[in-house]
């Protein structure tokens, strides 16, 4: 069975589409014909426009929101236009901040559940059954929806591959916001955005990241030079942000963000599975610990059994040279 | 200044996770607080401290009686606590755990603000705290990285993929916390002798006046129909360093193209 309808959020980071919508937009038009999507916001002619190169032919746009708060305005609007019976049967959210507020919300005012942290999505026969990850990615668990639609679902960034499909500026249609009364008390008064220089960890074709057999905070420099050699975003296992090395923008993980580079670099990093659900899906993967018993060297291929103190101020002294 | 922190009990992170033969997940054994909603705890304590008058109460929902998180909590200063347990919550998903949980935050009275963690370390649905909101009819604010409270208003430091917003609601309202917003306290010999006699409260969902059937495995609207291992990644090639494996890894990164 082919779904009739699928809903996808639109997820708006500094006035640009996330890539993460356009890797759900890719899973969904595999499912239907039928994809439309939605935004907390207005919804700008250059955002119509890439939404319809990946096969969306309606945006549904809340317009501004006047610093209200996503989760409930956007939450109540989509229950609006479910209950109106625009229902579709499947909505897909990215595992973001604002994914995860509204779908809560919704789920909430549909008496739904939500599926959240998924990497995949099938029809079978008429059921949706989605599949997530769990105890750090070593099982799989297949869960199908038995609640009628529509389908709530998150999924874990980097899941799908996003992929244009060609097409015109998708067409902006209004998705009404009810009052939503108290509830709506929340605002934001004011976004700061942090500098970064280099690309995104999440985008970058190379990862490399430090964790606690650095010995101390200002070891971290190798991790930024190195990476920044190489092209690359600088990463972080847990014990370091929590340490206060460095931000937990750095963090790699089951509670940070998902990588998958051309190449990931893990050095002084054990390997927990926590860590791993995180890089695993790196396509290579260079490993320096001094244990050859740390966990990380059964998913590298490269492994080095070694102290980063020796290894890493070589290794950059060699492609500082090239 | 009044606040309702709820607390998560769940199976040492620690210990490999199991599943039951019906798919949820094994929660019979020993459970402790998780560690996620210490911050929770910590940032009740001072807020109230702040304030100067006031007191904060625990909310938990645990299938098996536990009480030995909600004492860790009480230990750290917390004055009372609502257990929820029963038969019927076992498997209960991340909504019906919303219901449960707003029915027996409905029962403290006068309330400012409720805390949660983000997410929880064993389900991490990151849920809970935003559906408990809706239930309530509260205004949230989630991922919050600063808490502080003044003249009715909560102001909050919000993490974003870009950095952070700063946001701000009037109470009561629910606030979620992130891991690190403040360091949380270790119990103090005398905190933990005052745990034994603070009022903790077991209630049944019926207690709630919800219905049994409702929540729990039976109402989750959802059905697990394969638990497979994940296909696994072969380990590779594993050298000692001799003083040149700087070189090997040039090398490997060299036949990537990445330099
Ligand atoms: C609910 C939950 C969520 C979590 N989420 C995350 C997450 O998102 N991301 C994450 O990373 N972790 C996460 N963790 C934490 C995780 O379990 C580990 O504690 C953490 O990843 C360990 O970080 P580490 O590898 O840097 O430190 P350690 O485990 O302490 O490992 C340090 C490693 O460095 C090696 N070493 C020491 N000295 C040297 C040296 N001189 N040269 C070379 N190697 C050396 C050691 O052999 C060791 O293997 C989470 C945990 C829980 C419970
Ligand atoms: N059973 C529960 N008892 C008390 N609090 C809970 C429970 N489940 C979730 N929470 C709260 O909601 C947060 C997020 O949980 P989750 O949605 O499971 O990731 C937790 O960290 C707790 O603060």
């Amino acid at each position: 069975m082919a779904l009739s309808k699928i809903w996808v959020h639109v997820e708006v980071s500094e006035d640009a589409i996330a890539p993460i919508t356009l890797e759900i937009l890719a899973q969904a038009r595999s499912l239907t014909d039928q994809v439309e999507a939605f935004v907390g916001g207005p919804c700008a002619d250059d955002i119509a426009a890439t939404l319809g190169a990946h096969g969306v032919k309606k945006v549904l746009a809340t317009g501004d929101l006047q610093g209200g708060m996503q989760g409930v305005h956007v939450a109540a609007a989509l229950a609006a236009a479910v209950e109106g019976g625009d229902a579709p049967d499947l909505i897909m959210f990215g595992s973001t901040y604002d994914g995860r507020d509204i779908v809560a919300r919704l789920s909430v005012k549909l008496d739904k559940p939500v599926v959240t942290n998924n990497t995949d999505v099938e029809v079978d026969g008429d059921s949706i059954v989605v599949s997530e990850p769990i105890f750090g990615g070593t099982e799989i668990v297949k869960t199908k929806f038995a609640a009628g639609t529509p389908a709530l679902a998150t999924f874990r960034p980097k899941s799908f591959e996003a992929e244009e499909s060609g097409g015109g500026a998708a067409e902006a249609a209004e998705l009404a916001v009810p009052d939503v009364g108290a509830a709506g008390g929340a605002k934001i008064l004011d976004r700061h955005v942090e500098e970064t220089s280099g690309p995104k960890l999440d985008e970058a074709a190379v990862v490399v990241s430090g964790g606690r057999g650095l010995g101390e905070a200002d070891k971290f420099d190798m991790i930024e030079k190195l990476s920044k050699l190489l092209k690359g975003a600088p990463g972080a296992s847990r014990a370091i942000v929590d340490a206060g090395w460095v931000p937990y923008s750095y963090q790699v993980g089951q509670t940070g963000k998902v990588v998958k580079p051309t190449v990931y670099i893990a050095a002084g990093i054990s390997g927990a599975t926590q860590h791993m659900v995180g890089m695993k899906g790196s396509k290579n993967i260079v490993a320096i610990n001094k244990d050859p018993e740390a966990p990380i060297f059964g998913v590298a291929d490269l492994g080095i059994v070694g102290d980063v103190h020796k290894v890493l101020p070589k290794l950059i002294e060699a492609l500082e040279a090239r | 200044m009044n606040v309702v922190v709820c607390v998560k009990q769940i199976p040492d992170p620690a210990d490999p996770g199991a599943l039951n033969p019906d798919h949820t997940l094994k929660r019979d054994g020993k459970l402790i607080l998780d560690e996620s909603d210490t911050y929770g705890v910590e940032m009740a304590l001072q807020l109230v401290d702040k304030a100067g008058e006031g007191e904060v109460t625990l909310v938990s929902m645990a299938p098996n009686g536990e009480v030995a998180g909600l004492r860790q909590a009480l230990a750290m200063g917390a004055a009372g606590a609502i257990l929820v347990s029963d038969d019927t919550l076992a498997g209960a998903g991340a909504l019906d755990s919303a219901k449960v949980l707003a029915a027996a935050i409905g029962r403290v009275e006068g309330y400012d603000l409720v805390l949660a963690a983000t997410e929880s370390s064993d389900g991490y649905t990151g849920t809970v705290p935003e559906q408990v909101a809706a239930i309530l009819d509260l205004p949230s604010i989630t991922f919050a990285k600063e808490v502080d409270v003044a003249d009715g208003t909560v102001k909050v430091r919000r993490q974003t993929e870009a950095g952070y917003d700063e946001c701000e609601s009037p109470l009561p309202a629910l606030v979620s916390v992130t891991a690190g917003v403040v360091e949380p306290r270790y119990p103090s010999f005398k905190g933990i002798m005052a745990a034994k006699s603070k009022p903790l409260d077991t209630v049944t969902v019926a207690d709630l006046g919800l219905d049994g059937e409702m929540v729990g495995w039976s109402g989750a609207g959802q059905e697990i129909v394969d638990v497979s291992a994940a296909p696994e990644r072969e380990a590779g090639e594993v050298i000692e360093d001799d003083g040149e494996a700087h070189a090997k890894i040039v090398e490997f990164l060299d036949g990537l193209k990445v330099l």
